[in-house]
Parts: C-alpha cells; structure tokens; sequence
C-alpha cells in the first residue's frame, strides 16, 4: 500500500485513507502442510521468520500454500491426490532409461535419485568450475549434451520438467537455502535489480504485486508473495508442470511487456534472486498451486 | 471518379482518421494530474464505460476496483480503492487525468496508465510477449476513456 501514501498535494489525505481501508483483505490462510508420502509423513514448512534481507519488508514468509484455496491446498497433503507424482514417475523412467550414446542413463552415473537429495534447496547455485550461475535445468542439460551425447533439451520441454520434478522431490522437506554472497552476489543483485524493475506497457514489477499487494485480490487471483520453494509446481489452470522459469515468462508477458527467455541469464538471476527470498521455508518436492 | 465512389472515400476517410477535435495521448495537458478538456471533445456514454470497465480486455478496472454500483461483477479485486464516491471526490478533469495516467496524480501508483504509449522498460506487443514498437497503441482509446469518465461522475454516494 506504500504506493499510495505517494501522493501529491490536498489528495493525499483522501486516498491514503482508501488505500488503508483496502489492505484489511484476505490474507493467507492460517495451516500446516504435513504431506502424506509413501515413506511417512513429511512435515513442510510453508511460513518462517523472512531472510535478513528482508526483514522489514514482511513480518513472515509464506509458501504460495497458503493463498490458494481449500480444494488446491488438499491435493498436496497426499502423494496419491497430487497430480503432480505423475510427472516425478515419468522422471524416474527417464533416470533408468538408456538414453544416452553410449548406453548411459542418468542411473549409470548418478545411482538412485536420492542421490540427488539436497541439490534443490541450494538452487540456483553459482558452479565453483565455470564460475557460472546455474538454474537445475542447466545441469540437466550439461549431463545429457556432454556425458550422454544427445542435443539438449529444451528448458520448459516435457524430458526437463519431469527430470526437475523427479530431482526437485528428493529435497522435499528441506530448507532452501540459496548462498547470495561471495561469487553469487553479482547475480543476486541483478536478479534484484530485475524484481524491482517495471516492465511493459502495465509498469508492474514483480513488487508491486508479490511485495506490496501480496493477501490481496486481483480478481479472483490470489496474489501470493511470489515464492517459488514450490517448483515444480502442477498447475491446474495449465493441467500440467510450470517451472519456475516459465512462471516468470508468464508474468512479465502479463505486463504487456517483452518477455526474456526461459533459460536465459537475466530469470536466472531473478530465479536465485526471488529463490533467496524463501531461504528457510521447505522445498515442497513437486506442489500444487491454480 | 463517380460520386458513388467519391461518397465511400470520404466515408474510409471518416473511420480511419479521428475525430478533429480528439486529443492524441503525447498531446494530453495534465494540471496538478487533473485534464480539464474531454478527449474526444464531447461527453462520454456512462453504459458504454461500464462494458469498458469490467471487459478483461479493455479496462478491467474491477481486477483492482470494487465498485458497489456494480454488483453483478463476479470476484472485483481488493488492490486499489473501492470506486463509490468516486464522483464526489473527484472532479471529472481529475477523474479523467486519473484514468489517462494516474501517475500524475499519485507519484508511482500501481494502477497502469490507459492512455500513454510510450517511455515503457521492454515494452511489448500486447500479451503476446513479443517486442512491442512505441508509441504502442493507448490501452483504452479517446472515446473509451470519455465513457469511463462518463460513468466515474455518475458515482455519488
């Protein structure tokens, strides 16, 4: 509501007092997440104390859980009732699958998938050999270009998502906890620099909705605080994954602006960028948002 | 040339030029965010403004806007003032610059500018996400933000 405490002249007082009169709405909706799953229950932490960074921005962080409706939020409690699992099953037939040429699978390498575990709630991660920053999709991709020998997949293609899926649950439960520092400070801030930009011919940023709306309603959307612990997400608007890359593509389109590309440098930036703003809240695994 | 065809020319002519008297979005005057003058240089259609209003793809001023004058409109959003009163609050030239670009009045508010085309940071071809060419064409044209005005005077309390 900062945005309209702005104002000019004698109408100050009018629309300060409306805007304040508009920010009693809706605010997330008080529950835990404790999710059903073959090995036991997985407790999820979906609200903690915000990052540093922003401590004076919001009192708590929020999973995206939390503003969607009862419905949605059910179909995550239970691994047979999220839709999602369909595409981690997928993923897992893509690891065993020879895919490669010379007959390797991701299995061959890689072992189980649990060995995957962590890897999530550190990404996007800045590689320690390249000096690169790099989303989950990138190391998918220098495993089957360079270790298997087959063209690379496409970002948001059907083999990625499952692959993220599959890799992405094997964190669930754990803490994201994305370094900002050291060689990923760069990026940080550019993905920062980015998240406060307004794009397009609508002039929205990603705070003006996700920071200083977030509770409120833009017609019958929810607008949550833009975290993306999340990802992959099933979306039931979309009957299939997003990723997070291609949740940013379609929000800046949104804006009536020149979307970047999936993939590309500056939504990695702002992947790591709006990942650090939900260090501390669990890695959902796969969830499931509309 | 056949004053049968002579007659279809002027009438081409007619719709794809606009109205003389219409002010085009570089030429708006703002005074203290208020435009005294309609932009089209007659009054508006108040029925005509609602459509505008709660179409998604013309105004869609009730994503942000309750408007208790109109409740029919499923699911209005929170984000921005409720629009009762409007027309007791404002003056029609304030509520005419508010809804050209109301970041003249308020100092980087979140409500989009309807009738601006240029100065934009990547600005787009409309939602397709493609590269968009400035001056863009204005969200709501001259006509339709007079039938928005139109409608915003009619709301007393």
């Amino acid at each position: 509501m900062l945005r309209f405490t702005k104002t000019k002249g004698t109408l100050a007082a009018t629309a300060l007092g409306l805007a304040l009169a508009g920010a009693a709405f809706a605010d997330p909706v008080e529950d835990e997440l404790v999710i059903e799953a073959e090995e036991g229950q997985v407790e999820i932490v979906t609200k903690t104390a915000p990052p540093a960074f922003l401590a004076d921005t919001f009192d708590a962080i929020y999973s995206g859980w939390h503003f969607r409706d009862d419905t949605t939020r059910d179909l995550e409690r239970d691994d047979f009732d999220n839709p999602a699992m369909v595409f981690v099953d997928r993923g897992l037939d893509k690891w065993n699958a020879a895919m490669g040429t010379g007959g390797e699978s991701c299995a061959s390498c890689h072992q189980g998938p649990e060995s995957m575990a962590g890897l999530r709630a550190v990404m996007p991660r800045v590689d320690e050999k390249t000096g690169k920053l790099m989303i989950m999709e990138d190391y998918v991709n220098a495993c089957v270009t360079e270790r298997m020998g087959l063209e690379k997949w496409g970002v948001t293609s059907e083999n990625m998502k499952d692959m993220l899926s599959l890799i992405s649950l094997q964190s669930r439960g754990m803490a994201v906890n994305v370094k900002i520092d050291g060689p990923a400070a760069p990026y940080w801030e550019h993905g920062k620099e980015i998240y406060y930009t307004r794009y397009g011919q609508l002039e929205m940023s990603c705070a003006n909705c996700h920071e200083d709306n977030n509770g409120q309603m833009i017609r019958a959307d929810h607008l949550s605080q833009g975290q993306v612990n999340g990802f992959p997400t099933y979306r039931l608007k979309d009957s299939g994954m997003v990723t997070a890359q291609q949740r940013f593509v379609g929000c800046v389109r949104d804006t009536r602006a020149e979307t970047f590309k999936a993939g590309s440098d500056d939504f990695k930036a702002l992947e790591l960028y709006v990942a650090s703003r939900g260090n501390g809240l669990s890695v959902e695994g796969v969830s499931v948002r509309h | 040339m056949s004053s049968h065809l002579w007659y279809a020319s002027v009438v081409a002519m007619a719709i794809a030029t606009p109205a003389i008297c219409e002010t085009a979005p570089k030429e708006v005057v703002y005074v203290e965010g208020a435009v005294e003058a309609s932009l089209t240089g007659a009054p508006g259609n108040p029925e005509e403004g609602v459509r505008v209003m709660t179409t998604n793809a013309l105004g869609n001023c009730v994503a942000c806007h309750q408007i208790g004058a109109l409740p029919d409109v499923e699911f209005p959003g929170t984000i921005a003032p409720p629009l009762d009163g409007a027309g007791d609050r404002w003056t029609e030239a304030q509520l005419r610059g508010i809804v050209a670009n109301a970041k003249m009045t308020f100092e980087g508010t979140f409500m989009p500018a309807f009738y601006k085309v240029d100065g934009f940071v990547r600005p787009g071809d409309g939602f397709t996400g493609k590269a968009g060419a400035e001056p863009l064409a204005p969200i709501l044209n001259a006509q339709q933000i007079e039938d928005v005005v139109a409608f915003l005077v009619t709301l007393k309390e």
